[in-house]
């Protein structure tokens, strides 16, 4: 690929290419995350998930030469996982943090485990829409390369942004997630509700893990999550709850995590490795932005044991 | 949704029993509650109140009884059969889901929602539904953010909604103001004379009963001890049938207040954050002299609680002084202990005991450390501590299986005793005292108002809040109304009208 100067237009542009491209992964995970704790639970597993998620659909699409599969697998992984830790987290005096923390470190050990004999082959990816085919710029043309999955979960937001307000389930989520004591009296089981949805969590974390393995950075490796999905978490309590912000969210540290490489594009060769740590550090700083010793945060589901 | 109209039905049960192992919680209770009347449930904590009421709406399966609904017998095991037979209930404590708006509330409740909800059609229903009502409530704002009153009037908005007409209300006006608790019941008793709505209603307050129910049926111990028409009965007939002939502490004479008596306890333009992190509380002046009890009267989430805990120590402030005694105080255990300064705070289990520690240590709490000339001690000795706590627990009372259970067995009751037990011994200047009676029954509520009073009359300076008017027309000899964070309004006793000290409590000044 011949390279085309585009001067310092080339870090907005590598921002905006990155930013799509690392973003996805976070925006399952933490859409899955705000359903989750919409639902008043919290699943901190899901860095587990995602790594396991990234191992089994890597896994199924050597093995059957077919992406989709290896996602369907992950989802299904992911379900499994989230299953287990609603089950776990319905008998009394458990606390879902701590499951939440066990399950992380699971999901990573078995996925290693498993995932062993898959470092070396290669898996095919999932497929990406050129936008950009338009230019003749190969960086345009790079950075408008949108994975479907992108899209889904662009589309997904928008979709649990309406959902939670127009349908009968997605009232029901946030009725067991504000109030177990009010669905009670409605005759909802709390308990069912939220099963249900941290299985829905982990699916769409199995999903985020499926994008890492098969398309960007598109290989199983053990060190093929660098925390994502614990920063999901910290996303959804940044986003508040909202389906939307946690898209805008997951753009705002896609695009952070962007920035390392951007520079280095541009030929900036010192002290670039700092801003490999720009989503680190911008979750430290949304941490004690948001936090407070004194109040509760707005908008939070009442029934989360870190708001109770 | 629920188009038709339907009419009040009339409910009786038949010989009510209900046992849990050898315990007998309700023994052959009979009570009729024609339609379109308003009745009164009375009777103390433990009496079987809320036993009846939960075999009647199918929570409980009673041992044996029968339920006739409009005179015919009825099955009812599960809350869902009341519900179909329009049978409706509305808690002491909110059911509404506090971030859902009052239309979601309301619609998600429904025995069956679509999958997609239509809201333009909804909305319209909704609004045609409350056409209906004798008041207007606003359903697009979220339940949150709704006042006590509304979110009460949405409780029953939302029975009435679900096709309900035989209401059950748990002591449905505890949260709210003089003011709401008087229109709420207005509109509850409109609707039982318009012959659309029969209630039963829980309750400890006889000027309630009074001014707004038919009947009355009175329970305690599990039977039934009285029952008969409103105007036939007085406060005191209604209190013998409720406590029967057991004795009640009576209160001390209060004693002469000394007005140039010292002052204890001197509060200066005193800010603080309030729990939100939004507002802040603002005491601007507040002065308690020794031998008088000042209560703080307000609707709970007006600054009370934050109040109490600046003053107990568990909250920072922002600015203004706190003086005892003419010296600074930042509630440090070293300060509370040289000024004499107690606190019993309310939920006492929560905030002022270690649940899981016995009850000998929760007594010794405040002298463990120190030996009998106050000095401190470096070796502490099992031994003082439980005859200390021993002849406390004897002293007030307190009934404990033993002195070495943990302190979250006891009864509310037993619970406020040890902690009056530990904060009333030796010598008290201040007394910080927040809803000390809530939830306590007739003859431990006669007990404790008694001992805050003698505390005063042995020259304790009090500061009393409370949500409860009655208890702070018993006790106070000033009353200082608290709103939105600041003191709003002062009467001294003699001078002091719900009706005014309601206006301020609902911040119409």
């Amino acid at each position: 690929m011949e390279t085309t100067d585009i001067g310092l237009w080339g870090v907005p542009l590598a921002l905006l290419g990155g930013a799509i491209r690392v973003s996805t992964p976070f925006i399952f995970v933490s859409l899955g995350e705000a359903i989750t704790e919409r639902s008043g639970r919290i699943n901190l597993g899901l860095e587990g998930t995602l790594v396991f998620g990234a191992m089994s659909a890597y896994a199924v699409a050597v093995i059957t030469g077919s992406p989709w599969l290896g996602l369907v697998a992950a989802a299904l992984a992911g379900l499994c996982f989230g299953l287990f830790h609603g089950w776990i987290c319905k008998f009394p005096k458990v606390n879902d943090i701590a499951i939440g923390i066990a399950l992380m470190l699971f999901g990573s050990g078995l996925a290693f485990f498993f995932g062993k004999p898959f470092i070396q082959p290669s898996a095919p990816d999932l497929p990406a829409i050129p936008f950009g085919a338009w230019s003749n710029i190969p960086q345009v043309q790079a950075a408008l390369n949108v994975n479907v999955l992108f899209l889904i979960g662009a589309a997904l937001a928008v979709f649990l942004w309406w959902a939670f307000r127009n349908t009968r389930v997605g009232l029901i989520v946030r009725v067991v997630g504000d109030s177990a004591d009010a669905a009670r009296a409605m005759g909802l089981n709390p308990n069912t509700v939220r099963l249900l949805a941290t299985g829905v969590g982990g699916a769409l974390a199995g999903i985020g893990g499926a994008y890492l393995s098969l398309y960007y950075p598109g290989s199983w490796t053990e060190r093929i999550s660098s925390g994502q999905g614990l920063m999901a978490v910290a996303l959804v309590i940044f986003a508040r709850w909202n389906p939307l912000g946690c898209f805008a969210a997951a753009l705002l540290f896609g695009g952070a995590g962007a920035l390392g490489p951007a520079l280095q594009s541009v030929g900036v060769t010192q002290g670039y490795y700092l801003f490999y740590a720009a989503p680190y550090i911008l979750t430290l700083i949304i941490m004690i932005a948001t936090s407070s010793p004194s109040r509760t945060l707005a908008g939070a589901p009442g029934e989360l044991s870190i708001t109770k | 949704m629920s188009g038709t109209h339907r009419k009040a039905i009339g409910v009786e049960t038949i010989g009510m029993t209900m046992r849990f192992g050898a315990f007998t919680a309700l023994d052959d209770v009979s009570i009729k509650v024609p339609a379109g009347s308003f009745h009164a449930l009375l009777g103390e904590n433990g009496a079987g109140k809320s036993t009846l009421v939960k075999c009647m709406m199918g929570f409980y399966h009673p041992t044996s009884g029968d339920m006739l609904v409009d005179g015919r017998q009825v099955a009812i095991a599960s809350p869902r059969d009341a519900s179909a037979l329009g049978l409706g209930m509305v808690y002491q404590h909110f059911t509404l889901v506090p971030s859902l708006t009052g239309a979601e509330n309301l619609v998600i409740s429904r025995e069956k929602v679509p999958g997609v909800i239509d809201w333009r059609k909804e909305r319209g229903e909704l609004a045609q539904f409350m056409e209906r009502m004798p008041f207007k409530l606003p359903l697009d704002v979220k339940v949150a953010e709704l006042a006590a009153g509304e979110k009460q009037k949405l409780e029953i908005i939302k029975q009435l909604y679900l096709g309900r007409n035989f209401l059950v209300l748990d002591e449905p006006t505890s949260v709210l103001t003089p003011g709401e608790a008087q229109e709420v019941l207005g509109l509850v008793r409109g609707m039982t004379k318009a012959g659309d709505l029969t209630a039963l209603m829980i309750s400890h307050k006889f000027h309630e009963v009074t001014a707004f129910a038919d009947d009355i049926t009175v329970l305690r111990k599990g039977r039934l001890t009285g029952t008969g028409k409103v105007s036939d009965l007085s406060h005191r007939e209604m209190a013998a049938m409720m406590i029967g002939d057991q004795p009640i502490a009576a209160l001390d004479s209060r004693a002469a207040p000394k007005p140039d008596a010292e002052i204890v306890l001197k509060v200066k333009a005193l800010k603080a954050p309030d729990r939100t992190g939004l507002k802040s509380i603002d005491i601007a002046d507040l002065g308690v002299r020794s031998g008088e009890i000042v209560g703080i009267a307000g609707i709970s989430g007006n600054g009370q609680k934050e109040f109490l805990e600046v003053l107990a120590g568990q909250r920072p402030r922002n600015g203004g002084e706190v003086m005892v005694r003419g010296s600074a105080y930042a509630a440090t255990r070293a300060e509370a202990r040289a000024l004499n300064v107690r606190l019993i705070p309310e939920e006492p289990l929560k905030n002022a005991c270690a649940p899981r520690m016995t009850v000998a240590e929760n007594i010794a709490f405040r002298t463990f450390d120190i030996d009998g000339s106050g000095k401190p001690v470096s070796w502490i000795s099992a031994g003082a501590i439980k005859s200390f706590s021993a002849r406390l627990v004897e002293q007030f009372k307190v009934k404990t299986a033993s002195l070495s259970s943990p302190i979250a067995s006891l009864s509310g009751g037993n619970v406020q005793r040890a902690v009056l037990a530990r904060e009333l011994t030796g010598e008290v200047d201040l007394l910080i005292v927040s809803n000390p009676c809530f939830g306590l029954d007739f003859s431990a509520v006669a007990e404790i108002r008694a001992r805050i009073m003698k505390a005063r009359n042995a020259g304790a300076a009090v500061l009393l809040m409370s949500e409860d008017l009655d208890e702070l027309l018993e006790l106070s000899d000033r009353i200082l109304v608290m709103s939105d964070g600041s003191l709003v309004y002062e009467t001294p006793i003699a001078q002091a009208s719900v009706q005014t000290i309601g206006e301020h409590m609902a911040g119409h000044h």
